[in-house]
C-alpha cells in the first residue's frame, strides 16, 4: 500500500516522473490545467504503486510526496 | 502510511522560477537535504551566482548572499575568513564559475579556502538565451554557434574538475550528474561529503553536477536527459578526481 501526492500548484508537467516511474503508472492529467497552464502529473493506478520514490527523486520542483 | 519522501525543511515554499524539467530544482533539493541532514541550517550562508540560479536566495531557508558575476568564491572567501565557524557554500553555473569567474575559482582552490562549491554545468548560457559557454561541447549548436562550436576559432571545452584536481589546496573534486535515480543518489552523497569536508576543515571541495537545459538545447526534458547521457558524459567523465585533505598532492 503506497501512494504519491502531487502538489499540482507547483507541477510544471515536465514528465520526468513519468520517465522515472518503474511501474509506468504516472501520467499527465490531460483533462485539467493548473494555474500556470501546465497539465499536472497524477497517479493513475494507486494499487500498483510500490512507493519507491523514483518519481520524487527525479522531480525538479519537489512537487511529489511519497507515502508507504 | 508513513511519509517516506517529502520536501526538505531547508527549502522554502516559493515555487521555483526554473523552466519545466530544469535539473537546477533537483540540485537545489540535494543541497537543501545535505544542510538539513548535517543540522547546520542555522549557521550556513550560501552565495548565489549570476545565471539562472541568481534568485536561489528565495529558495533556501539559510542565509544567502548574491555575489557579482563570477565573484561568488571571492565573496565566500571573505565570509569564511570573517566567520570561520559558519558553513559557507557557493552555487554557481558554468557561465559564472568557468568563464568570468575562472580566476576567482582557480585562486580560491589553490589557496585551499575551506568552502564548498556546487558547480552546475549545463554546457550553455541558460539565463541569457542559450549562447556558447566555455563548457559547450565541440560541434554543439547554440545561439552564437549556429553551425556548431568550431574548435579552431572557439577552442575546446574546459574540464574544471580535472583542472582543479591538480591543485594542492583542493580536498574534493568530484563530477556527478542527475540524469537518473541512481546518479541523483550518488550526487547527494557527493554534495553531503563536500559539506562534511568543510565542517571537518579539510579544505576546498567542489562538486560539478552535469545538468540539462531543455529550453536552450531545444528539446523536451526527457530527451535532454538522453542528450546529456550520450554527449556530455563521454566528454565530462563522472567520478572522483581528488579526495583527501588540503595539502595532499595528486598521485
Amino acid at each position: 500500500m503506497a501512494r504519491i501526492i502531487v502538489d499540482e500548484k507547483v507541477c510544471k508537467g515536465c514528465s520526468m516522473c513519468i520517465h522515472a516511474c518503474p511501474k509506468k503508472i504516472i501520467a499527465l492529467a490531460k483533462d485539467r490545467l493548473n494555474a500556470k497552464g501546465y497539465h499536472p502529473a497524477q497517479l493513475i493506478d494507486e494499487a500498483a504503486c510500490v512507493g519507491c520514490a523514483a518519481c520524487a527523486t527525479m522531480c525538479p520542483d519537489t512537487a511529489i510526496t511519497v507515502e508507504r | 502510511m508513513a511519509v517516506v519522501f517529502k520536501k526538505p525543511s531547508t527549502l522554502t515554499d516559493a515555487p521555483l522560477h526554473y523552466c519545466p524539467g530544469c535539473t537546477h530544482g533537483i540540485i537545489h533539493r540535494l543541497v537543501a537535504e545535505a544542510i538539513e541532514e548535517l543540522g547546520v541550517e542555522g549557521k550556513t550562508v550560501g552565495v548565489a551566482s549570476v545565471g539562472c540560479s541568481v534568485m536561489c536566495y528565495d529558495y533556501f531557508t539559510c542565509d544567502m548572499v548574491q555575489a557579482p558575476h563570477g565573484r561568488a568564491q571571492a565573496v565566500a572567501t571573505g565570509l569564511k575568513r570573517a566567520k570561520p565557524e559558519n558553513v559557507i557554500f557557493t552555487y554557481q553555473g558554468d557561465g559564472d564559475l568557468a568563464a568570468i569567474g575562472t580566476a576567482e575559482t582557480v585562486h580560491a582552490a589553490t589557496r585551499g579556502e575551506n568552502i564548498t562549491v556546487i558547480f552546475v554545468n549545463n554546457a550553455i548560457y541558460g539565463m541569457t538565451g542559450g549562447q556558447m559557454a566555455p563548457t559547450s561541447l565541440p560541434n554543439q549548436i547554440t545561439q552564437t554557434t549556429p553551425y556548431g562550436r568550431d574548435v579552431n576559432t572557439a577552442g575546446y571545452p574546459v574540464r574544471i574538475c580535472e583542472l582543479l584536481s591538480t591543485l594542492d589546496g583542493v580536498a574534493l573534486a568530484q563530477r556527478v550528474t542527475v540524469d537518473s535515480v541512481k546518479n541523483v543518489n550518488i550526487a547527494k552523497k557527493a554534495i553531503k561529503k563536500a559539506f562534511q569536508n568543510q565542517i571537518e576543515g579539510k579544505g576546498y571541495s567542489i562538486v560539478e553536477v552535469l545538468s540539462t537545459c531543455p529550453t536552450n538545447w531545444g528539446m523536451s526534458p526527457v530527451d535532454a536527459l538522453g542528450w546529456l547521457q550520450e554527449n556530455m558524459i563521454p566528454y565530462y567523465p563522472l567520478g572522483v578526481f581528488k579526495d583527501g585533505t588540503k595539502g595532499d598532492r595528486l598521485k
